[in-house]
Order: structure tokens, then sequence, then C-alpha cells
């Protein structure tokens, strides 16, 4: 054969194996309303930057007369590309091959594909879509398994990690996603659970549904497994493209920085979004958006643990991360899912060189016996451990309560935030004015005549003394009381002071943060 | 869209209180909070399954005197077979199973006076 044969039998053996599944079962694919693994592939890198390898992988199991059968690719398309600009590595798991089960040959691929992600220290996008471990080929699936969960957490904090989950990802195989960063699903494509609904029924006799069990809304409203909500795959890809552009390509880098805007003052007006009582609800994404460059914000984990808003925006073209209290969902309380939403997304942003926002508006921790019961003592504790083990630039600004533990909390001068400013409509007390009141003068509001009239007199008191941001200042606690309007002046000079940031902690192999 | 569908259900619920430290607070609820199990004191003649499984095998009926640690119903679950026993003596109330019931957690098997 010359080399015009041999590139003809090249072409040949490439279009059999790009067939995938074939067209029944593509057909089936498609009747779900999902794209297959190297449509999903070209949608979402640039056009033209898909570079696919081991396309001539094949099994190598022999049990169950699996040596008769030709899996295209053993199930899964790796590669590498480009999106938005950025060199990703990537895999997607072929659902028309075998199910996109998984075999030893195909971890092998999707291992190969993560070790040179790590390498070369670029992003790494997994595309999950796969029935689960490969039955025939036994312990060999559960190895490959292992092998691709060692290497998530090896390149964690050292690269982005980001999963997609665009099909049935089950048993096992959801502790890949769980390990990475970030988590998109969409909507009645996407399933995620550790037993499904069969084993459910036939153990507990408790029926449910997939989509009730694990589907896209369940892991981003009620377990907090996914951080990205989609109602088709098409807005899913534009989410991680905009998520892209927000993170730098790996721990060694800044995040690119963009072209300076305005933020939208006619829309957002900084000074007209709160109200003065502490008592009165507002959305602090709108002061989230009054500050960033052209009001955009990325917000993650959108629909779970709503008391806690997390997610990035730019101020003069560079990334930060924002953690703000969010008064309006349970008067913006910590509790256990607010504070393991807001711990992870710090640690996120300390590996990944972004500096840090607080926006600081609470009453404290979220009374009940759920709370105590479930651990709020140690899930807060993440948020107190992540703050301190921080070292981006840390920069906090009290909008109006800042109560207690809450206090401490939410990145206060304690626990190492670089600069802390604060409204004048800040109160910074140990508690909020009523409760304290009726514990220091209890004997006077016992004893007194007419003990409401009194308490209330107590709790005028206790305001006009404690509810504000000068007793904080006169310790130096806060290092300024600011104008709204100054804020983003404020904020933009505060970042540009520490953006070479110099801090180092006490050598030790790690912490040991209360998980 | 996503983003639309948030705020829409935000519009359609109402403002509620929540008290942080005898201060009432305006603000909306989360389905998880309203949600919320309500905390119960644990009932010692309430012998629940600390499992959910199946039952398979039941040596006590209405009227048995029991004492405590004795093991009175057997629940499979997980490939095991686990056996419940009294936390007091007592004499059986009522028994709320029988064999080959199928149990969720925590669901009341039998109650002791």
């Amino acid at each position: 054969m010359g080399l015009k044969e041999k590139t003809s039998d090249l072409k040949m053996r490439m279009r059999h194996a790009l067939k995938g599944g074939g067209d029944k079962a593509i057909e089936k694919q498609k009747a779900v309303g999902k794209l297959t693994a190297r449509e999903r592939i070209l949608a979402l890198l640039d056009p033209k930057s898909f570079h696919e390898y081991d396309l001539f992988v094949e099994h190598a199991a022999k049990d169950f007369d699996m040596d008769k059968k030709y899996l295209p690719g053993d199930g899964v398309l790796t590669g590498t590309g480009t999106l938005s600009g950025h060199p990703v590595c990537i895999y997607a798991q072929d659902f028309t091959v075998a199910g996109g089960s998984l075999g030893w040959m195909h971890a092998k691929k999707i291992t190969k594909i993560m070790d040179h992600a790590l390498k070369l220290k670029v992003p790494l996008i997994g595309i999950n879509d796969s029935g689960g471990a490969r039955i025939q080929e036994g312990v060999n699936s559960l190895a490959g398994y292992g092998e691709i969960f060692f290497r998530n957490t090896l390149a964690s904090g050292v690269i982005p990690q980001i999963s997609v989950i665009l099909g049935p990802c089950a048993g096992g195989a959801v502790y890949s996603p769980a390990l990475t960063d970030f988590v998109f699903v969409v909507d009645k494509i996407s399933k995620m659970f550790i037993t499904g609904p069969e084993v459910i029924k036939s153990v507990l006799g408790e029926e449910i549904s997939m989509e009730a069990l694990g589907g896209a809304r369940v892991h981003c409203e009620t377990t907090g497994n996914a951080h990205f909500y989609a109602e088709s795959e098409e807005q899913c890809f534009s989410q991680i493209k905009k998520l892209a552009g927000y993170i730098p390509w790996n721990n060694t880098r800044k995040a690119e920085h963009f072209p300076k805007k305005s933020p939208k003052t006619r829309q957002y007006k900084i000074d007209q979004i709160i109200s003065e009582d502490p008592k009165e609800p507002y959305d602090v994404r709108d002061v989230i958006k009054s500050l960033t460059d052209d009001s955009d914000f990325l917000e993650i984990m959108e629909l779970f643990a709503q008391n806690m808003v997390i997610g990035f925006g730019r101020i003069n073209g560079e990334t930060v991360g924002f953690v703000a209290n969010q008064p309006l969902v349970l008067a913006g309380v910590l509790d256990v899912d607010s504070s393991d939403k807001a711990a992870r997304f710090i640690r996120y942003c300390d590996a990944f060189n972004i500096p840090l926002i607080t926006l600081v508006d609470l009453p404290g921790y979220l009374p009940g016996v759920d709370q105590e019961h479930a651990g709020v003592i140690r899930h807060g504790a993440k948020v107190l451990y992540s703050y301190s083990e921080a070292t981006v630039p840390k920069i906090t600004l009290i909008l109006r309560k800042a109560y207690g533990g809450g206090y401490i909390a939410m990145c206060s001068h304690h626990l190492r935030a670089d600069f802390v400013f604060a409204w004048p409509t800040a109160e910074i007390a140990v508690m909020g004015p009523e409760g304290a009141a009726n514990i220091i003068f209890r004997k006077e509001i016992a004893t007194a005549k007419n003990p409401d009239k009194m308490r209330q007199e107590k709790v005028e008191e206790y305001k006009e003394k404690f509810a504000n941001p000068y007793v904080a200042a006169a310790y130096g606690y806060i290092d300024a009381v600011i104008e709204p309007n100054e804020t983003r002046k404020i904020l933009i000079h505060a970042l540009e002071i520490s953006a070479e940031k110099d801090v180092s902690m006490p050598t030790k192999k790690h912490g040991i943060p209360p998980f | 869209m996503a983003k639309k569908r948030v705020e829409k259900k935000e519009a359609s619920t109402p403002m509620e209180i929540l008290k942080v430290d005898d201060v009432a607070y305006t603000t909306l609820l989360t389905k998880k909070f309203r949600e919320r199990k309500k905390y119960e004191p644990n009932d010692p003649k309430k012998v629940t399954a600390f499992i959910p499984g199946t039952i398979v095998g039941v040596s006590i009926k209405k009227g048995s005197k029991v004492n405590a640690n004795d093991k009175l119903i057997a629940l499979e679950a997980m490939k095991m077979v686990n056996q419940v026993a009294t936390p007091m003596d007592g004499v059986v109330k009522k028994v709320y199973v029988k064999v080959g019931d199928i149990v969720a957690k925590n669901q009341l098997l039998l109650e002791l006076e």
C-alpha cells in the first residue's frame, strides 16, 4: 500500500470509529433531547479548536463474550481545545456506545487526559453521560473509577475542574463530579444518585422517580451537589463559557483582565437599596451589582441556601469573589447549608488567587433544634476556617447588621481581613438590641411598673449606644466608616493596594478543617 | 432563564417573620426551612426501626411480658438480620408490624406499657 491507500485506509477507520454507537443509538439519544458526545464538545469549545486523541482505543475485556464486541472509542471521547480562547482538556462519555459504561480502557482514556491537564496546567472539563460501571469488566471497572477519583483529588486546587452532567451519573460515578469545583446540570437530562429508585424501592419500599430523587432541580435546590442549573444543554454551555472568563487557567495565574467598565448606576443606585430599619429585607445582589463592572454578577449555587449569595464579578476589570449575606431570605442568617456553601467558595477563591469581597448583613445563626442536631457548630466552623486560612486579599464591607458570632465569622479583622469598611448604617454588636436589652436590663424590666414601656426604653437606650459602627471603629476593628456612594472607589483602591499581598502560613502538611 | 424563574418565585412568595434573638425580621422563608423536622423527645415506650428494611421475625404479641434488652423483632436490612430489642421492662401494648412488612427508618414497630 502506498501513502494514498494508507491515507484512505486511515479515513475509513476514522469514519468507522466516528459513528459511535450507530444511527439507532444516536436516534434514541436525540429522542430524549440530548446531543451526542461529539456534538456537545463541538458546541462547547471554540469552533475548529477540538483535537481528539485515542479515537482507536478499544476495550480489552474477554469475559461474557465481550471479546466479540467492538465499542468505538470505548464509549468516551477525549481531547484538547480552547474555550473562549482558554486552553482546556476535555472528555465526554458517549452514551450511544454501550450506554457510556465505564470499563478499564474507557477509564484509561479519561485518566490519560486528566494527567495531561494536570501536567499542562490547563482546566479539565468532564461531560458525564453514563449508565455506570461496565458490569462485564468487574473489578477493573471499579479500578477505573478509583484512578479517576485519585486524579480529581490531585488536581483539586491546581487546575479548575468542571463537571457537566448530561445524562445519568449514578453509583460510584457521582464521586468524580463531587470532587470537582463546579457541577453543571440540565433540567430533565441530569440524574445523579448513589442508589437509584429501583434499589430504594426493593429495599425500602419507597417509590420515587429519578427526577425527584436526583434530578437537576433537586441537586441545585436541596442537596447543594450542583452549582449551575440550566433548562437546556445550550444554556448550560453558555454558562460554562461565562464561568471560564472569570477564573484563571491554573493556580499560578490570575484571572484574565477584562476592559474596565462602570456599574449601571441608573439601574442600581447604591444609596437607595438598603432600608435603614435593620428588620426590613432587600436583595443584596443589587448591592453587588451596584459595585461590579457593567453590573455583571455570575451567581453560583443560586438556588441552594439562598440566605447566602456567592459568585464572581469584576471590579476595574479584575475578577473578585463575592460572599454576601442575603437579608431577603431567612433574614440572611448563617446555618448549616449557607456555611457549607460559603466555606467551599472561599477556599476556591483562595486556591485560585481571586480576591474576596465579603458583604455583611446578618442577625446571627439560625436558631433551632434541627440546626443544632445537624451540626451547625461543625459546619459554621468551616466559614471561620476558610476565611482564616485564606491568604488572598480579603476586603469586608459591613452594610448593616453584624451581630454576635456572625460578625466574627464574616471575615472580620480578627480572621485577618485586610480592610474592614462599614457604612454609617452598620450595627456591630454582640446581639440584636431587643435581645441584648432583655438580658442586660432584666432586673429593671421585671421590677418596673410598666415592664413593656421599660423594655422599650432600654432597647432604645441600647440602640443609641451600641447599634452603630463607631464602637467597633473606636477599637480599630473597622478601618473606615464610608459613605455608600464612595464604596466602589474605595474597593478599587483596596484591591489595587493589596495586589502584591504576600503572607505565609505556618509550615504544615495540611490543616484539618471541620469537613 | 433560570434567573427569571427565581424572581418569579420570590414575587409570589409573601414575606414572613423570622425571630432571631428577640428581633423580628421580615424575610422570605425557604422550602427547606418550612419542611424542617420538628423535634420530638425520645419515648422509650415506642420501639422504632433504627434502619429501613424488612421484618423477618416477630417473637411477641399483644400482652407479652418483656424485659429490657429482650430481642423482639428481627429486621433484615442491607443483607443483615438485626435484632430489635426492648429498651425497658414492660408489657406489649400493640405490635404494628408482621413478618414480610417493609418498614422505613424510624417507623413505629411496637408500643409498650
